[in-house]
């Protein structure tokens, strides 16, 4: 993939500045993700990751910059729409629908699609992720934190999507399922599934990507491949405690 | 049987408070404001029905069907160019372009119609008194149909809510806007369909209140409209079951207070009952506090 530039990128964010309301929260952001690749945003809290995400689902607006989806330019595009574009978001804190059943909530998921093909992808999900077969029929707000996660991953991968963005799908969760959450990301990589990845747990996401970018206070201050930020000296001692 | 009697008024009275709240509840529960400019929607449907019945000569049926079809598009174009424009605004500003639009409907009402008040035509619903235990009982038919409609309504909308795939639509716009939308869900489309039912609804509640109270003027929707609103949150705003149970309740609480401790102090009693619920139970009778979980 590290060659990949020849190719055009699936995703390209263009120098974007996002303010909210008077905060200038993202100051020129620019970075790519090719096909099949994992890429992974770290950074600090508030370094701006999850505004970056949000704003290219169209949850928020660039004031300057633009984003293209395979050379589409898809900047003012309304966030129900990108669905059918092939991204999907798997937000931060996972805002699954608390009050809908599981099944529920993965029929929201496969929204955008086929009545038909709705019930082959819930078999495939409840394949993957076993633990929401048993609970179906619950309410997703009485899940377990890992559930849950485990629940908005699979409800992000109804629709299909060409790339999937998580973000923070470590938060609060145990060791354990931390160890989980990101085998299940690297199954779904080799399944075709592109990912761009936002985690405050650096060492976990540089280890499972491909690229990496850092983002401090709205702006990228550092790029590479993710083993060569794994190792270096600034990355680890900012990010990885050592 | 005056006890009887009083009971089927207050089921009666009830039902249409209840058909009320559940577009404020309806509409509070997905767009996150409170219309209260929904009262005089149901008073623009009672008087789109009395035309339809004294002018234009249609039959009963016709008649409600034109009155739903306007109130919803009335709606419609209320939220489309009055709400929606304030979408990332503050709620206060959205409070008071709804009370803006009550007065607008009201004295659009008093332009058309003028400020006589009309008289409904019992021809609405002309199904003849039932009498029951050897006519002790007396139940009217604008009552009968009134309470029937409520059942009608409550069942299908929870069918429509649960099953079809608007429905959850609706519940997750509810929940969760920026999730929704990242489902696909065009969450304006959305909200322009819970206007759309709720001012059928209210057009509804607008005929049933005239064929039982039938002075018809601009204030009409005005007191019915409050003590909607008032159900609704007795039975916790954006609830549809709380909807229909604060309603049935402020009904019958507020036939029974007239008839047995005071008339003057009626509408008093139906809201110091309202204050001990919300002091009990700040959500309300159904309501629900969702709690995050880490």
């Amino acid at each position: 993939m590290s060659e990949g530039k020849r190719t055009q990128p699936l995703l390209s964010v263009n120098d974007i500045h996002v303010y909210y309301g008077a905060i200038h929260a993202i100051k020129g952001v620019s970075f790519e993700v090719y096909q099949d690749e994992i890429v992974t945003l770290i950074g600090a809290n508030g370094a701006g990751k999850s505004t970056t995400l949000n704003t290219i689902t169209g949850l928020l607006r660039p004031k300057q910059g633009s984003i293209t989806l395979k050379g589409e330019n898809v900047t003012t595009l309304p966030s129900h729409k990108m669905i059918s574009r092939g991204i999907a978001l798997c937000p931060e804190g996972r805002r699954i629908f608390q009050q809908m059943t599981v099944r529920e909530n993965l029929e929201m998921g496969g929204y955008t699609r086929q009545a038909g093909e709705i019930a082959a992808s819930i078999e495939e999900m409840f394949t993957r992720f076993p633990r929401l077969k048993e609970r179906e029929k619950q309410i997703a707000g009485t899940l377990s934190g890992g559930e849950q996660q485990m629940l908005a991953m699979a409800r992000a991968l109804m629709s299909k999507p060409n790339l999937l963005m998580l973000d923070e799908p470590s938060m609060g969760l145990a060791p354990i399922l931390v160890e989980q959450i990101f085998s299940i990301i690297q199954e779904l990589h080799g399944a075709g599934v592109t990912i761009l990845l936002v985690e405050q747990n650096a060492q976990m996401a540089l280890s499972v990507a491909d690229r990496a970018y850092v983002l401090e206070t709205g702006h990228i201050t550092m790029e590479g491949k993710a083993d060569e930020l794994l190792h270096n000296d600034d990355v680890r001692r900012a990010y990885l405690g050592s | 049987m005056i006890f009887l009697d009083n009971l089927v008024n207050g089921i009666s009275l009830g039902s249409i408070y209840a058909i009320i709240a559940l577009g404020y509840t309806m509409v509070y529960g997905i767009a996150k404001m409170l219309n209260f400019a929904h009262g005089d929607v149901i008073m623009m449907g009672a008087y789109i029905a009395f035309c339809a019945l004294q002018y234009w000569n249609l039959p009963p049926f016709l008649a409600l069907v034109v009155a739903m079809l306007a109130c919803t598009v009335m709606g419609v174009v209320i939220e489309g160019l009055a709400y929606r424009p304030l979408r990332q605004a503050a709620s206060l500003a959205v409070l008071i372009t709804a009370i803006g639009m009550s007065y607008l409907l009201q004295n659009l009402a008093l332009m058309i119609w003028g400020a006589n008040p009309k008289s409904f035509p019992s021809s609405m619903i002309s199904i003849p008194t039932i009498s029951l235990f050897g006519g002790q009982l007396k139940i009217a038919g604008a009552t009968l149909v009134t309470i029937l409609a409520n059942i009608v309504i409550m069942v299908a909308l929870t069918l429509f809510t649960s099953k079809t795939k608007t429905g959850k639509a609706m519940r997750c716009v509810s929940e969760d806007r920026g999730a929704a939308s990242l489902m696909g869900i065009n969450v304006n489309r959305t909200i322009s369909i819970t206007f759309a039912i709720g001012s059928a609804l209210a057009a509804v509640a607008g005929i049933l209140l005239c064929s039982s109270y039938p002075t018809l003027q601009p204030t009409t929707g005005s007191m019915p409209g409050i003590k909607a609103f008032t159900a609704a949150v007795f039975g916790g705003i954006g609830s549809i079951p709380g909807a229909m149970l604060g309603g049935l309740l402020l009904g019958v609480i507020e036939i029974f207070g007239k008839a047995y401790i005071s008339t003057e102090l009626g509408d008093a009693i139906v809201f110091a009952v309202l204050i001990i619920v919300l002091l009990v139970k700040p959500a309300g009778l159904l309501g629900k506090t969702v709690r995050e979980k880490v």
